[in-house]
């Protein structure tokens, strides 16, 4: 069974959200996301600047298996990409809440949290799938 | 559900992950596929390959029968155990399979084909079959493990029927050593020394948990992958089928022109392509920019098209993206590759890319 910390937001597309308390929040891949993937060899990230759109695809995920999008969680300005990932990209296997972070965002508008998915929440969409 | 090998049961408890491959539940990884892959070129792996097929040719005419079968010639295989390579055509020139064919006695060969192809195969090997004196078998009957690494052989001979263990420990590269159901060949798909074990279903599991007591790590389809894409060995149904012609998918060595009146299937529009400037040339790609190469991705000189990648993926040895791909003869030594709507550089190569642990292209 995964670990699926408490304290983080979740996505039916398996990208996690921690509220950092001060309207911005940091963004990265759950540790269920990288055991589907396997080992990843590339991460693509957005620019710093960008603007993403909640449910948008802004990053991309190789393992040696295959290419996934990475849809930003909310929206917003990015403030700070993970730039460590380029040169080791299975920092993302080894901690994907932890060092295998990917981006951060200034969120437009705070409320739109509420309508992300609770630990709980999430571990429902990966039962569903196991079955 | 797909089918399940008889070693499915073993493969579940050494953690692996199973996937859906060519109509067969298979392992994919056991928990990192870039370890698996490391693992054989520097010590041993062994994989899981009972989902290919095993089938016997015997009687007077198989011979015969498969030099007008195959592209290759087995007259070339002089010495009993010897092995070939070799392309199965269709009537058009196009690579119905390709698989090994082994010399075991005047009246004895064996092929091993794919496993998605094996019921098209066969149908396809009984209908030409039928004015020859041969008997066609499929050996159900039989496992297939592949052991594979500098240190597969001295894992893997201890493990093997007493009876044999000498004459194995003695077997020439790409040959193979048989002792009652048992069927040792010293061939692979990854680019390093190993054996291909051939042996009674019932005897798969005990091999395969006694090799691992002897330190062989067991390897699923994705290091498989990597590992034979580094060695530049094709990939059935990704690097050619039945509509490519083995001329463009870097087969040419396997043809068997001489002797000239061999009239062997698919010969006839060989000949009429053979040298033809029109052909593509069949290629390695190193990718010189971050990324990852994939299986069909288009590729360009300038603004002209050029051809496309037949399989891609990340190379662990020499962390780089490699592929294998498809151009037009005029390509020169680079190219560029779009992924994600961006042009990237990719040097171009001749395969393969690692054999036996060392990188022998620029990167």
């Amino acid at each position: 069974m995964s670990n699926v910390p408490s304290e983080l937001k979740y996505t039916k597309s398996h990208e996690w959200v921690r509220d950092e308390g001060d309207g911005t929040v940091t963004v990265g891949i759950s540790e269920h996301a990288q055991e589907l993937l396997g080992d990843l060899v590339f991460v693509e990230l957005p620019e710093l600047g960008a603007t993403v759109d909640a449910g948008s695809e802004c990053a991309v995920v190789e393992s040696v298996k295959a290419a996934s999008d990475v849809f930003s969680p909310v929206t917003g300005e990015v403030i700070a990409v993970n730039e460590e990932l380029a040169d080791a990209p299975e920092t993302v296997n080894q901690d994907a809440f932890g060092d295998g972070w990917m981006f951060k965002v200034r969120l437009d508008d705070d409320s739109q949290l509420a309508d992300l998915l609770d630990a709980d929440a999430y571990n429902e969409v990966i039962e569903a799938e196991a079955h | 559900m797909g089918n399940r090998t008889v070693l499915y049961d073993a493969h579940n408890e050494m953690g692996a992950r199973i996937v859906p491959f060519g109509g067969w539940d298979m392992p994919l990884h056991y928990g990192s596929q870039l370890e698996e892959h490391h693992v054989v070129r520097r010590d041993a792996g062994m994989f899981d390959v009972c989902h290919m097929t095993v089938v016997d040719l015997t009687g007077a005419g198989a011979r015969e029968f498969l030099r007008y079968l195959l592209a290759n010639d087995v007259a070339r295989l002089k010495e009993p155990g010897k092995a070939l390579y070799s392309c199965m055509l269709n009537q058009q020139g196009g690579v119905i399979d390709d698989l090994i064919v082994y010399f075991m006695g005047d009246e004895w060969f064996r092929m091993v084909v794919n496993a998605a192809t094996t019921e098209k195969d066969l149908a396809w090997i009984n209908q030409q079959a039928g004015a020859f004196e041969v008997e066609v078998k499929a050996r159900k009957d039989l496992a297939m493990i592949a052991v594979q690494g500098p240190n597969a052989l001295t894992k893997a001979i201890p493990l093997l029927p007493k009876a044999m263990q000498e004459a194995v420990g003695e077997l020439g590269v790409f040959k193979a050593a048989s002792h009652a159901d048992w069927f040792v060949a010293r061939t692979g798909y990854t680019g390093e020394d190993g054996f291909e074990v051939m042996l009674p279903a019932t005897d798969a599991v005990a091999l395969w948990k006694g090799l691992a007591a002897a330190g062989v790590a067991p390897c699923g389809l994705g290091a498989r992958d990597t590992l034979r894409l580094e060695a530049g060995m094709n990939l059935y149904g990704s690097d050619m089928d039945e509509t490519i012609s083995p001329l463009e998918a870097g087969l040419n060595w396997t043809i068997a022109w001489e002797p000239a009146d061999r009239a062997f299937i698919g010969r006839e529009p060989l000949e009429a392509k053979r040298g033809d400037q029109a052909n593509r040339r069949f290629v390695g790609l190193v990718l010189l920019d971050r990324g990852v190469l994939r299986d069909h991705l288009k590729l360009f000189s300038g603004d002209q098209a050029i051809g496309e990648i037949t399989s891609g993926g990340f190379s662990p040895t020499l962390e780089k993206s490699i592929a294998l791909a498809r151009v037009s003869q005029q390509t020169g030594d680079s190219c560029e590759v779009e992924i994600r709507g961006k042009r990237l550089k990719a040097r171009v190569v001749k395969p393969p890319f690692v054999r036996h642990g060392k990188a022998l292209v620029e990167i």
